[in-house]
């Protein structure tokens, strides 16, 4: 059953024998491949009587190694004849187009229109939403509850293990970096300063965010990608539910409601560490701590940190929507679109953060 | 050609398949010799597809065997399962293209997986594959998501026939084809059995195409193989539930 490919010549006529199939073929494809380019004057017979099977893979074969024309003699089975007339039909088939790789320039070129058309989503985007509150201002009973409270649930409530463990450990790292210098200039009691201000103004926000992006920016997109890929979107179009209103605008009202509840939560799990690593490292016992916030950390800096966590939240739901929505319905499309969405969540964040801090530096520095 | 009695390509015993703590199959036995077309027929939710998915060895028997060109599949070693599946091709029921992918590079996958051929012959086997299923090489560089529901079967058909399998499986191979077009491709697949040997099961609603095309047909309910022969015997036959199959197809025809 199993006759390996095989080929002899034989006074003036190639003789082919076996099962010429691509299975049978690639154990020996090397060996027929070079008797095939070699040993076969021009003007032999081929005989193919005697094959037991010919695919298509075989016919090309043969077909290349005829130079694309039929061999003066031939002799073959009706059916073998019409595997082989089939490649014979194909073979005028145009060759492969060679695609340029674009050049710098082009490349660009390409990157500025890309970042245009970004700009241009995220622009029609906060448009849409601005239209959707208005349409729910007027129409209060379509407000979707349910979705916003299951994304509330989603991305603030599961993300609270996650942000204490990492603020708490933050909080530690830098209470002991910091005590460690300031003992050398005798200013051990600043370390309250210190902390205060960095992790409530600066740290906080930014590092929830961090986290927030990679964590439920992500997931939004994919989510909406997914949709979008299954055709989950065009299903509620299809039965007039206002995909804005359903899909995106939850996700950016529960996560700009989130995040600062976040920033606050994950604040003060980094101050609790700092604390510890105080106690352990400076002695500073917790009474004096608190004692010294209040004085130490205008509350302008509590404001700050929670109004950045504000608008940070609404950056990465935003970004994550938009890039969700522009998944083209296939699997690299998605994956490029949410590493996308993480990354430029991230950047802004830390953008807005650098223009934060310009635009609040007077506010909430106390002066000794 | 000699050999007395050759191996069945796929032989079920006493096959169960166990979804969560629901049996899908229960001692479904089933044989298919070389250079059949079996037609798989059932109602919907019957577990047709669910048993060319154990064929092909992604849900493994809670209990019995299923053993592919005479072989187990689940014993043998992972260099021998990429052998023998290699041997077979799946139509899947929604195509199963991979959607980063175009159509040309889909044709072309299996084919560069084998690590052995050159570019020029891919490319003709693709588009020689492409004119098998009436498209034209120009359609090799749409992308998945641009093709109609029928040019999906039609790809997803011309991968699954790449490299030439033995064993082909077709999951509602003609659901979404004009009439026209499923009759051409049964010739086509009757063809290819002419030269290949091609042994085929499918799982289908087209009564049409059964009737055209299966040597055999397989009915599976009650979670099991109740009915297994020559197509024109069960066919005619009066077992309910095949009857039932007809009649159902006829008012849907209406």
């Amino acid at each position: 059953m199993n006759l390996a490919p095989r080929l002899q010549v034989e006074s003036g006529t190639v003789v082919l024998t076996g099962e010429w199939t691509l299975a049978a073929m690639v154990p020996c494809l090397s060996e027929l491949k070079a008797m095939l380019a070699t040993e076969i004057p021009a003007g032999h017979a081929w005989d193919l009587s005697s094959v037991t099977r010919l695919d298509s893979a075989a016919a090309i074969l043969l077909w290349r190694t005829w130079k694309e024309c039929w061999p003066e003699r031939l002799e073959a089975s009706a059916m073998h004849r019409r595997a082989l007339e089939r490649v014979a039909a194909m073979s005028h088939a145009e060759s492969a187009d060679v695609k340029e790789a674009p050049g710098l320039i082009e490349r660009i070129g390409y990157l500025v229109f890309a970042m245009i058309a970004n700009l241009k989503g995220l622009v029609t985007l906060y448009g849409q939403m601005l239209l959707d509150l208005a349409y729910l201002a007027r129409h209060p009973s379509e407000m979707p509850w349910r979705e916003i409270a299951a994304n509330i649930y989603k991305a603030g409530a599961m993300a609270l293990p996650v942000t204490a463990l990492v603020g708490f450990l933050i909080g530690v790292t830098i209470s002991y970096l910091s005590a460690l210098q300031l003992r050398n200039f005798g200013a051990d009691l600043f370390i309250v300063n210190i902390l205060g201000v960095s992790i409530i103004r600066e740290l906080g926000p930014v590092l929830v965010a961090v986290l927030v992006a990679g964590r439920s920016g992500s997931s939004m997109t994919a989510q909406i990608g997914v949709m979008r890929v299954t055709e989950e979107i065009d299903a509620l179009s299809a039965m007039g539910v206002s995909r804005s209103i359903r899909v995106v605008l939850p996700k950016l009202l529960a996560l700009t409601v989130t995040m600062p509840l976040l920033v606050l939560w994950a604040s003060a799990m980094a101050l609790l560490g700092g604390m510890l690593s105080a106690l352990l490292q400076l002695g500073i016992p917790f009474a004096y701590f608190f004692e010294n916030l209040q004085r130490a950390v205008p509350v302008a800096n509590l404001v700050i940190g929670l109004s950045k966590g504000l608008v940070f939240g609404f950056t990465i739901a935003w970004v994550a929507c938009h890039f969700g929505l522009r998944v083209k319905p296939n699997t690299e499309s998605l994956s490029a679109n949410t590493t996308t969405s993480v990354v430029t969540a991230i950047t802004l964040v830390i953008l807005i953060d650098a223009v934060f801090a310009i635009f609040t530096r007077n506010l909430g520095i106390p002066q000794l | 050609m000699n050999t007395p009695a050759p191996d069945s390509v796929v032989e079920m015993r006493g096959l169960s398949t166990l979804i969560g703590d629901h049996y899908v199959h229960r001692n479904l036995d089933l044989r298919v010799e070389p250079g059949q077309i079996v037609g798989l027929v059932g109602g919907s939710g019957s577990g047709k597809t669910t048993l060319l998915r154990q064929i092909l060895g992604l849900l493994h028997p809670a209990e019995g065997s299923i053993r592919l060109f005479g072989r187990d599949l689940a014993t043998a070693t992972p260099v021998d399962q990429r052998a023998m599946l290699r041997r077979l091709g799946m139509l899947f029921q929604g195509g199963a293209l991979f959607s980063a992918l175009p159509v040309f590079d889909n044709i072309a996958f299996p084919l560069r997986e084998l690590r052995c051929l050159d570019e020029d012959w891919i490319r003709r086997l693709v588009h020689l594959k492409l004119a098998m299923v009436e498209l034209k090489p120009e359609h090799g560089k749409l992308m998945p998501a641009e093709l109609s529901g029928g040019m999906v079967k039609r790809v997803a058909l011309a991968r699954a026939l790449a490299l030439e399998p033995e064993l082909l499986l077709l999951d509602e191979p003609t659901a979404g084809l004009d009439p026209d077009r499923s009759r051409t491709f049964a010739e086509l697949l009757r063809e290819l059995k002419g030269e290949l040997g091609l042994t085929v099961i499918m799982v289908t609603h087209d009564l049409d195409t059964l009737a055209r095309l299966a040597t055999h047909v397989a009915v599976l309910a009650e979670q099991r193989i109740v009915e297994f022969g020559p197509q024109a015997e069960i066919m005619t036959g009066d077992h309910p539930l095949v009857a039932a199959f007809r009649g159902g197809e006829q008012k849907m025809v209406m």
